[in-house]
């Protein structure tokens, strides 16, 4: 059985000597997409280049970056006349070091964004998967949750539950993962609709394989690509979102060195340390747009051959 | 088309329905909603007093139908901060609000669809990959950041603008700039790959082979139906404004609708949160149920179908 598989995938492999002439697998097509996809390649090397430094700040600074130094308020960054290589982006308010923060603030945005991303992915992959293979009424009912999310105000509603529950990374994650899920259900379910009439969805359900079965094992593989570019973007937003939730004092809460929260505190400084709002607020901007970049061209690379 | 138009607007009726519950129990969640109104030191007969006299130790789905029958006739109940009924706050700062949103979305599409348009003409040349970039910049740009560093560069450095408040006109551009570049990416994608579509159909080609000039083309033919999902976008972005300008208007305090809410979230003030989420979301419903009403009637597919 697995013999005839096998040659009916690679029709030529039997003959041998025609290997060389042989189709390129979509594996290989992807390998070779993905070394020339230029944004793909950018972006995946600055988020790789972020999550490392989010892991290994300990051992890359020697700074605390809770501990507080009055007498070394203020410093400016090295680029500046008074700056110092001790403390290359300068010191915050309270003298703890920029650099320092900056690296374990990190941590918290990839986690947010990790976070919420999977949780909003199991809810709207469920969901989606559900309504696009049972259709009717169970259809419905699925759209019309769907409806109901869209059509409440997203910053408002986390704010509000932030501020009930509290602003810890579980509470954050927890409801960002709760407020974008639409979008995989949107995707999901419209390409369920498709494959479920496919051969291979029917024999599974002929031989009797159970509807979980058929959803996670026949269906899903389908839907995967869709999936891991939406998650991409829906990361980006959720540490976007998480950002705004932290400077507004209804995200993460101080002390802990969020990227939000870094440039809410130094927004009492901006008049005079322009660079405590600019520095955080520009790795902000550099993640979020090296996550798009990748998913981009994930999305790219995975397309199926001749559509772009 | 009758029956179009009752099927949606039923499913609209039973979504505002649900939605007033959720944004009613928002703030109840925590189970205690009394206790965090006396505050952190307060004695159990304190919180007992507070609930009682906020109606809070009735049961839940009293509570609720009493709101909700009296949200009806325009009575919203009462801010527990300023003592004044939530229908006038809300009314106060609504055009605030709705003023910010117009100017933005104004903005955003005078901006994204000719650049669309013109990206679509002319695939991956210089004008192309400018509106790409663009796109790419506004989607990753964090909104209250790029609001602050608007404030240093235009406020403080060049002083052009006023930074604060909602006095003149002048106070509305750096917000309007702010919120316009959140939404124009959306809009400028959606314009570019509708005139592609557009411009590729047999429609454009018998045109273009009638000999119609280039801008007949273009603008008669080919954006007439390429706009059409743009108008929905429209529909749902007004929405989405009206709800997501809280950050904006917190960053430049602006005094709208938006950060009304943000001041009452902190205030556990929860006759006005509650109040201000029901209301927007049913001013979404609204808006993306007549969008839909205007797609059916200009496409017999949707009607129909």
């Amino acid at each position: 059985m697995a013999s005839i598989e096998q040659e009916l995938r690679h029709p030529t492999a039997a003959v041998g000597v025609a290997l060389e002439l042989e189709a390129p697998s979509p594996r290989a097509v992807m390998r070779r997409r993905a070394m020339t996809h230029v944004g793909f390649l950018t972006g995946g090397a600055i988020v790789l280049g972020i999550i490392l430094v989010a892991i290994f700040a300990p051992l890359l600074t020697s700074y605390d970056p809770f501990a507080q130094d009055l007498t070394k308020r203020l410093i400016p960054p090295v680029w500046s006349a008074k700056g110092s290589w001790a403390h290359i982006l300068g010191t915050d308010g309270l003298g703890r070091d920029y650099l320092t923060r900056l690296m374990y603030g990190a941590r918290i945005s990839l986690m947010v964004g990790l976070g919420a991303a999977t949780m909003a992915g199991l809810i709207g992959t469920t969901l989606g998967l559900i309504g696009g293979y049972f259709g009717g009424k169970i259809d419905a009912v699925v759209m019309y949750i769907v409806n109901v999310k869209l059509a409440l105000p997203g910053v408002l509603v986390a704010l509000s539950l932030i501020s009930v529950f509290g602003g810890s990374v579980v509470v954050v994650v927890t409801v960002l993962g709760l407020l974008f899920w639409d979008r995989f259900v949107v995707v999901t379910r419209s390409v369920t609709q498709q494959v479920r009439t496919n051969e291979y969805v029917i024999a599974a359900e002929a031989v009797g394989a159970s509807r979980t079965r058929i959803l996670v094992g026949e269906i899903l593989p389908n839907v995967m690509n869709h999936i891991i570019v939406i998650a991409s973007l829906e990361m980006a937003v959720a540490i976007l979102v998480e950002a705004a939730l932290s400077f507004l004092g209804l995200g993460i809460r101080p002390p802990t060195p969020s990227w939000g929260l870094m440039i809410s505190e130094g927004r009492n400084f901006m008049f005079f340390q322009p660079y405590l709002v600019a520095i955080p607020g520009v790795a902000i901007f550099l993640l979020v747009i090296a996550i798009n970049m990748l998913g981009d061209g994930i999305r790219d690379i995975t397309a199926p051959e001749g559509r772009n | 088309m009758i029956r179009f138009l009752i099927h949606r607007a039923t499913i609209a009726v039973l979504v505002a329905l649900t939605v007033s519950i959720i944004g009613f129990s928002l703030l109840r969640l925590s189970g205690d909603l009394a206790s965090a109104l006396a505050g952190d030191s307060a004695k159990p007969e304190q919180i007992a007093a507070t609930a009682h006299l906020y109606g809070l130790d009735r049961p839940l789905y009293e509570q609720y139908l009493d709101w909700a029958g009296k949200a009806l006739q325009g009575d919203l109940g009462t801010s527990l901060f300023t003592n004044e009924p939530v229908a006038r706050l809300i009314g106060e700062r609504l055009g605030v609000t709705v003023q910010l949103s117009l100017m933005s979305l104004v903005f955003a599409l005078a901006i994204s669809i000719p650049l669309g348009v013109l990206a679509a003409t002319r695939p991956n040349s210089w004008i192309d990959r400018s509106a790409l970039g663009l796109s790419v910049f506004g989607q990753a740009i964090p909104n209250f950041w790029f609001g602050l560093i608007l404030i240093i560069v235009f406020g403080v450095t060049l002083r052009w603008l006023p930074i604060s408040g909602s006095d003149t006109f002048a106070h509305f551009i750096l917000p309007t700039i702010t919120l316009g570049v959140a939404v124009m990416p959306a809009f400028m994608r959606l314009t570019r790959t509708g005139m592609l579509d557009a411009l590729e159909s047999d429609y454009v080609r018998m045109a273009r082979a009638k000999g119609l000039s280039t801008l007949s083309v273009l603008f008669k033919h080919a954006l007439r139906n390429a706009i059409l999902p743009v108008v929905s976008l429209t529909a749902v972005s007004l929405g989405f404004l009206l709800g997501g300008s809280v950050i904006v208007e917190s960053v430049f305090a602006l005094n709208g609708i938006g950060f009304l809410a943000f001041q009452s979230i902190i205030r556990t003030d929860f006759p006005v949160v509650q109040s201000i989420v029901v209301f927007v979301a049913i001013l979404y419903i609204v808006l993306t149920l007549v969008a839909d009403l205007i797609n059916a009637y200009l496409d017999p597919r949707i009607r129909l179908g």
